[in-house]
Formats: structure tokens, C-alpha cells, sequence
């Protein structure tokens, strides 16, 4: 079984194309599109990585990192956050929040499977 | 980017629903709504549309929604006012962005200054009152240089990089792994690599998550020394790191020192401590997803066979004695009302809340007020109620017509209002509901009602009623919606364009709707429109005419009844009358329209069925028998076979022949053409060819035409 991945973006598009992209490289993708149906996603149950979007309804990327890194469970699960290059300080939130890295949209599926492998192997 | 064109159409669907979002919250704010939340959904519409531009490559929307999003975000943290300039600017800039998606869509290209007039203007508030922009743009611009520079070939030579590597123990909390940075530079190419274990401590004293090893890395490779540094992207402030590029001769004794074991022992992965974490299904909770139209119609389209599969099963086994078969009369029962549940929950699917279309009234609203001058609120009520999709998309333009025209015609100035002794500020509301299996929309306005005197005498100066007749306020308040009238003094911009409220009151008929409106002088006026659930399936009362089947829509139905031989009379022009209550009623023979053989000709033998029209009123159609109401799958005429005069669509009866579905007010025009082509001899038996004529071996061609386009089989009943 591949690795199993989170993909966090209230845009379908983008998880469209995140699950795409990762399935195609054998990765198995759950999709949630906030940050709270991530946590009802994830529940105690552990996956190798999450990628998600900042800006979104309900609990936006940096809450959920947050949230992530305070449960033992995920504190040591890589997490990447989606940003674009306008939101340069959001790359330092991210990671003041406990990010792992950050993906820069609009991505090629080649680039966005390097950053993959190169947080979660 | 090819790979994702697949998820264009998703994007689209997804933008249509973004911009709808970013409507209604305009609206919201234009109310002046303080709800942070508000500008933070707009924000993130626009931060949505973007993100996919740019995947997709629509490089003019991409820059357009990065510059309007620019401008959202310093208003929703509060660095820009929010003034009603501003929303004034949002709204624009929303066109521009519906404007510019619409484009992409259907893979247009804009001009390149399309919308650079409002681009100019959010780039100046942007950068006129937040100083930080420039500073954003600059690196914008060394990106783009670090960018070109990449473009540039390097050269195949190899390169030697000594990397010196020490994490800390942020670096774990971040989730990063020295392994996988460690593999990542192997992959650039030959790495030999040597752990420092010096501030390891006895394990007695390690703690899990401080970072005791440091490395020393030498790197032979063709990459170039950002495409190194790149490997520690995620890592730069989690550690000491030194890249320095050597000469051969340089590293020598360094490499001396190198340990040469793999290098995956050198590091276990921490991950490790996940590893006995469970791996449990984590499912993603779904509360909707998006289905293609066309599969849903497909959907729609075989219920539609099932359920005439299903009638004609209970047809053709009416007669079983159930004693005999109990089971299978039972069994039919239940394919009966589960035939029914199924056809109502897949119509269910495609029933969508009208607040899409009422989201795009407050603009409409807002807009018109402005350039009328007058100030109106409007108030939507029932935004939830469902109809079907493809009622939805026909009801836009009425329902705009008719706010237009409110707010136009309906609505006085504000010097009049004040002068009427009513608040400055006009209301309009629009509603809807659902009544007896239909949905009523209404749109109310508090002005000055329709001015009856000014309604007649523009009637009586166009034809449409004589100098003497003298018609109730009602008739003349529904003058408005007859061919070619417009009350007002002058043609505006806002309700003059070239389309009437008879235009409004035809299309609404085609849908199988009704609208009528309510006045009463100085205190204003109400349309009411009534229309169809679905134009997919329908209420229909089967008639039999000579060998054929006919099917007239329950809701034009007033009764049926045999007429007594003295109340029928005739005009002198061949028109047939019933008296009925004292009232002439017109009487539309089915056998002469449709040329109908061994039909029963003397209304005294046959049945009328009275039909109510918005157009004509009351008229009578003549047919031999009732055969009974049925719920019938509406066929299209256009797309099956050719349109036909005097019949709006087709459908499949339980035996499996084709019905044509009747179209009243097309069957009067018909009988009073025919009327006046054969008058004034006494027989209505009109000669010449029309395109209503349904022979018998058109009806034929008709049948196998829709049906082989439906794949259903003909099948006679024996």
C-alpha cells in the first residue's frame, strides 16, 4: 500500500488535482475540504502526510497545523501548506505553526510530487 | 500542464459557484455589513479562482485575481477602509473577474487591456496607501530574476559542494527528517557523508526530541549550487548549514575523514515512531458531491422509460384476476409505487434552490437604483425553495424583466414618494413558494400601481380593445403584458429594450407558467408567476380523437363535459360555440386541426374538454373520449423529430406509442386560421397544406422516429 496522504483545500479543483497527481504516483489520497473536516478525517488515525490549503472556510491551514502539532498523534506527521507567492509571510505562519514546508500554487504535478518525496520519502 | 485539463470543467463549476458566493457577499456588504467573515469569504473565493488560473494557465485572470485579491486582503485586515467607493470597485472588479473566467471557459482570448481600467485603479489603492506593496513587488521581481537564471544552461562540469549540516531540534518539531534531506542530496549525485556524533550524550541523558548529529557532506554533482541550497528549503532556519563550493584538492581531507558507510544507517528515520501508530481508514466525510449534468438526465431519462415500462406493465395486466396471481398483482403494486418514489427522488436531484437566481437580484437592485436615482430595498423571501434545474435556468430573465421593471415603472422618484407621503426609499420584494405541486414567484413593489387611465387609453390607441368596451381594472392591469405595449412616456435604458412584458408573459407560457399582476393605485403593484416544478415530467390528461392519443396538460384543464345538443351554436364565419353557463365559449375541434380520421364530429356526441390560456381565455376542445391522467415523460419535438405546429412535445404512453403532448394556445391560433382561410363557407374543413398536418402517416413517422431515438419498443397492446 502507498503512502497515505491528507489533501486539505476547500477549492475541489485543487484536490482534484493535488489527488491526481499524488494517486498517479501511487500515493493514497483523502481528501477533506477544511480544516475540520480534516480533523473528523484524521480522527487518532495517523497518515504519512497532510497538504493543505491556508485560506479556507470553517478552521483555515494555519489553525489546523496548530491542531495537528498539538496531538501527539500527528506531532511528528510531515505537513505541507499550500501558498501562493503574494503570502510570503504566510510561508513563515506555516511554519510558526509547525509546518513542515510549503508548496507554491500554481504547481506541475512534477514539482509537487518532488515536495512530496522530499518530506515523506 | 496538460495532465490537468481534466479538471477544467470542475474549475469552472467551482468559479460559477465562487462568483456567485462573491455576489451575495458583496451584497452583503454593500449593506453595510461589518461581518469580517464576509470580506474573508469574498477573499477566499477570489484566492480560489486564482489558484486554478494559474494552474491552468490563464495567465490574464491569474494576474487579474492576484491583483483584486491584493487589494481584498489589505481590506479584510483592515490596512484599506472599506468605503462604499471600494465596494463600488469590488463589484466592478467582480465583473471583470466573471468577465475574464466566461472567457477562459469557452477559450476566448480578451484583449490584453480588458478590465485594465479597474486593474489601474485597485493597483493604485493597493499601492498608493500601503508602502509594504512595493517592497512585495520587488521580490517579486528578483524571483523572476533568480527565474531566468535558471533558464540559463549550466554547464555539464561537476561541481564539488562541502555541506556542513546540523539540525536542530526545531527541525524535528517541524517535521522534517535529516534522513530523507540526506537521500534527497544522494539523489543529485555522488555523496559521501559523515556524522558528527560529538554532542551526542549517553542515553541516559538524550532527550527524544533535541538533535544531537550533525554531518558533514561532500557532493560531487552536475546541480547547480541553488539547486543544492533547495534541498534545505524547508530547513534553513532549523539549522546551522554551510555550503561551501571546493576544489578537488580542498576536499581531499575531508574525504579522508568520511565515513564511508551507508548512509542510511547513519540516521535512523525518526519516523519510526510513527510506524505503531494505526493505520485506520480515515475517511474523509463527504456531504456532496458533484455529478455531471448528463449523467443525472441519463438518470432522468431511463426513470422516464421505467416508469413507462412500469404503466405499461400495470396496462397490459389490469385485468389479472388477482386470486389467480396473487403475487404478481402484488408484486406489480409494489414495481407501481416504488416506480413513483424512485421518479421522485432522482427529479429530487436535480431540484436546486432558487437563490441562485435571486442572489443576482440585489446587484440588479443596487445598480438600477442607482441609475433611476431612486433608493429601493429589495427583500428576498424563500430563497430555498427547489425547483428544477432546467426551470431554474429559464427563470432568470423574467424574474430580471420584472424587477427591472418595478423598480422602472413601478417605483416613483423620491420627490414623488415624499409627495405621496410614503418613506423615500421604495421596497421591492420577490418570493417564492411552492403551491399544489408548482412554484409561485412574486415580485411586489410599494409604488404607485399601474395607472389605469394611461393603460386604457394607450389599448384603445393601439386596437387592442374597442373605444367602447369597457374591461375591469383586473383586465386592464394585465394590458401590460399584450403585444407591443409600453406605458412609459420615454423608452429608458432600464426597462426599454426592445423587449415587453408580452414577451415576459410568452416565455413564461412556453415553460407552462402563468404571470398575472395585481394593482391597486398608490400603493403599488404585484406579478405573480406560477410555473411547472419540472419541465421534464408533467401532469397530462390523455384524450383519444379518432385512432389517436393526444395528451393536454393538466394545468390548462378548467372540466370536461358533454354539451347538450341546443347549446351548441355557430358563427356565421364557422365558428362553433358552447354556451356554458351563459357564457360562448370558442370550440377547437382536435379532428379538424390534426385532419383526424373517424373522429367523432358532432360536439353533441363527443366530449369537450375546456382549457384556460393566459393568451385566449376559455376555450373548448372537441375529442371522442377521456381516456384518463397520467404523469407523462416530456419528449422534445426538436431534438426527436421536427417541431410541429399545435403540439409542444411528445411523450410515450403505456402501450408504448408516441402522444403528442397538446399545445393549447398554438391549437386556438390554428382553429381561427383555419376559420379564416375557409370562411365564410360553413365547413371549417380547411384545405391546403399547414404545418399542422398530422396525418395518419406523419403520426406513424412521428412514433418511430421517437421512439427508436429512445429505444423503446413498440409494442401494441393486441
Amino acid at each position: 500500500m502507498g503512502k497515505k496522504v491528507l489533501a486539505v483545500d476547500d477549492s475541489k479543483t485543487m484536490r482534484d488535482m493535488v489527488s491526481f497527481t499524488l494517486k498517479g504516483a501511487g500515493y493514497e489520497v483523502v481528501e477533506a475540504a477544511d480544516g475540520l473536516l480534516a480533523l473528523d478525517a484524521l480522527g487518532s488515525s495517523s497518515v504519512d502526510l497532510v497538504i493543505t490549503d491556508i485560506n479556507m472556510p470553517n478552521m483555515d491551514g494555519i489553525s489546523l497545523v496548530k491542531a495537528l502539532r498539538q496531538n501527539p498523534a500527528h506531532s511528528s506527521t510531515p505537513i505541507l501548506v499550500l501558498t501562493t507567492e503574494s503570502d510570503d509571510s504566510k510561508k513563515n505562519e506555516g511554519r510558526a505553526a509547525g509546518a513542515t514546508g510549503w508548496i507554491v500554487k500554481p504547481f506541475e504535478p512534477e514539482k509537487l510530487l518532488k515536495v512530496v518525496q522530499k518530506v515523506c520519502g | 500542464m496538460d495532465d490537468y485539463a481534466q479538471f477544467k470543467a470542475t474549475y469552472f463549476a467551482e468559479c460559477a459557484e465562487l462568483l456567485g458566493d462573491v455576489e451575495t457577499q458583496l451584497s452583503e456588504l454593500s449593506t453595510g455589513s461589518q461581518d469580517p467573515e464576509v470580506l474573508h469569504a469574498i477573499f477566499r473565493a477570489v484566492h480560489s479562482i486564482k489558484a486554478g488560473a494559474g494552474a491552468f494557465k490563464y495567465v490574464q485572470l491569474a494576474a487579474f485575481s492576484h491583483e483584486f485579491e491584493a487589494l481584498l486582503d489589505r481590506m479584510r485586515d483592515g490596512r484599506i477602509a472599506v468605503t462604499e467607493e471600494g465596494v463600488s470597485i469590488l463589484f466592478r472588479a467582480s465583473d471583470i473577474l466573471s468577465a475574464m473566467v466566461e472567457s477562459a471557459e469557452n477559450e476566448e482570448t480578451l484583449t490584453p487591456d480588458f478590465g485594465k481600467e479597474i486593474l489601474d485603479e485597485i493597483t493604485f489603492i493597493v499601492k498608493g496607501k500601503v508602502t509594504e506593496a512595493a517592497a512585495e513587488d520587488d521580490t517579486a521581481e528578483s524571483s523572476a530574476e533568480g527565474a531566468q537564471n535558471e533558464a540559463e544552461a549550466s554547464p555539464d562540469s561537476q561541481t564539488l559542494y562541502h555541506i556542513k549540516f546540523a539540525p536542530k531540534a526545531e527541525l524535528f518539531k517541524h517535521a522534517n527528517e535529516p534522513l530523507l534531506i540526506i537521500r534527497e542530496l544522494k539523489s543529485l549525485g555522488e555523496l559521501k557523508s559523515i556524522a558528527n556524533l560529538d554532542r551526542l550524550p549517553p542515553l541516559s541523558k538524550m532527550d527524544g526530541e533535541e538533535a544531537y548529529i550533525a554531518w558533514d557532506f561532500i557532493l560531487k554533482s552536475t546541480s547547480r549550487f541553488d539547486e543544492v541550497e533547495e534541498v534545505f528549503e524547508f530547513v534553513t532556519d532549523d539549522c546551522t548549514l554551510d555550503i561551501t563550493v571546493e576544489t578537488a584538492e580542498a576536499v581531499e581531507d575531508v574525504i579522508e575523514k568520511i565515513d564511508e558507510a551507508p548512509i542510511d544507517q547513519a540516521a535512523q528515520p525518526s519516523s519510526a515512531a510513527n510506524a505503531g501508530a494505526p493505520k485506520a481508514q480515515a475517511a474523509a466525510k463527504v456531504t456532496s458531491i458533484r455529478v455531471d449534468l448528463d449523467r443525472i438526465d441519463r438518470l432522468v431519462n431511463m426513470v422516464g422509460e421505467l416508469v413507462i415500462t412500469q404503466s405499461m406493465l400495470s396496462q397490459q395486466t389490469s385485468d389479472l384476476p388477482s386470486e389467480q396471481f396473487p403475487n404478481m398483482v402484488r408484486g406489480l403494486e409494489e414495481l407501481a409505487l416504488h416506480t413513483r418514489e424512485l421518479q421522485e427522488s432522482v427529479m429530487a436531484i436535480r431540484m436546486q434552490p432558487v437563490k441562485s437566481v435571486f442572489s443576482r437580484m440585489p446587484r440588479l437592485v443596487r445598480e438600477l437604483s442607482a441609475k433611476l436615482g431612486k433608493k429601493v430595498t429589495l427583500t428576498t423571501i424563500g430563497e430555498n425553495t427547489e425547483v428544477d434545474k432546467t426551470v431554474i435556468e429559464e427563470i432568470s430573465d423574467p424574474i430580471t424583466h420584472m424587477i427591472r421593471n418595478s423598480l422602472d415603472h413601478g417605483l416613483e422618484s423620491t420627490e414623488d414618494r415624499i409627495a405621496a407621503g410614503k418613506p423615500e426609499t421604495g421596497n421591492v420584494s420577490i418570493s417564492a413558494e411552492h403551491r399544489g405541486g408548482r412554484i409561485v414567484i412574486t415580485i411586489s413593489d410599494d409604488g404607485k400601481g399601474i395607472n389605469r387611465a394611461a393603460v386604457l387609453s394607450r389599448a384603445r390607441e393601439r386596437g387592442l380593445i374597442t373605444e367602447t368596451a369597457t374591461p375591469s381594472d383586473e383586465e386592464i392591469d394585465n394590458m401590460i403584458f399584450a403585444p407591443g405595449f409600453s406605458t412609459a412616456e420615454k423608452v429608458t435604458d432600464v426597462s426599454g429594450r426592445g423587449v415587453g412584458m408580452d414577451v415576459v408573459r410568452r416565455n413564461i407560457q412556453a415553460l407552462g407558467g402563468r404571470v398575472s399582476i395585481q394593482s391597486t393605485p398608490g400603493k403599488g403593484s404585484r406579478f405573480t408567476m406560477t410555473l411547472p416544478l419540472t419541465l421534464a415530467v408533467m401532469d397530462g390528461m390523455i384524450v383519444q380523437a379518432g385512432g389517436s392519443k393526444y395528451v393536454i396538460p393538466i394545468p390548462n384543464i378548467v372540466e370536461s363535459l358533454r354539451p347538450a345538443k341546443d347549446s351548441l351554436k355557430r358563427l356565421p364565419n364557422g365558428q362553433k360555440l358552447v354556451s356554458i353557463r351563459g357564457e360562448y365559449i370558442p370550440l377547437c375541434a382536435l379532428h379538424e386541426v390534426f385532419k383526424i380520421k373517424n373522429a367523432i364530429e358532432d360536439p353533441a356526441q363527443a366530449l369537450v374538454v375546456l382549457v384556460e390560456s393566459e393568451e385566449f381565455g376559455t376555450t373548448g376542445i372537441v375529442v371522442d373520449e377521456l381516456i384518463g391522467q397520467q404523469q407523462v415523460v416530456i419528449k422534445s419535438l426538436e431534438s426527436n423529430y421536427r417541431p410541429v405546429l399545435g403540439i409542444s412535445a411528445a411523450t410515450i404512453l403505456g402501450n408504448g406509442k408516441v402522444a403528442p403532448i397538446l399545445d393549447i394556445e398554438a391549437l386556438y391560433r390554428i382553429s381561427q386560421k383555419n376559420l379564416h382561410k375557409s370562411s365564410p363557407s360553413s365547413n371549417g374543413d380547411a384545405s391546403g397544406g399547414n404545418d399542422t398536418d398530422l396525418s395518419p402517416a406523419l403520426a406513424g413517422e412521428l412514433s418511430g422516429s421517437i421512439a427508436s431515438s429512445t429505444d423503446i419498443h413498440l409494442q401494441s397492446p393486441g
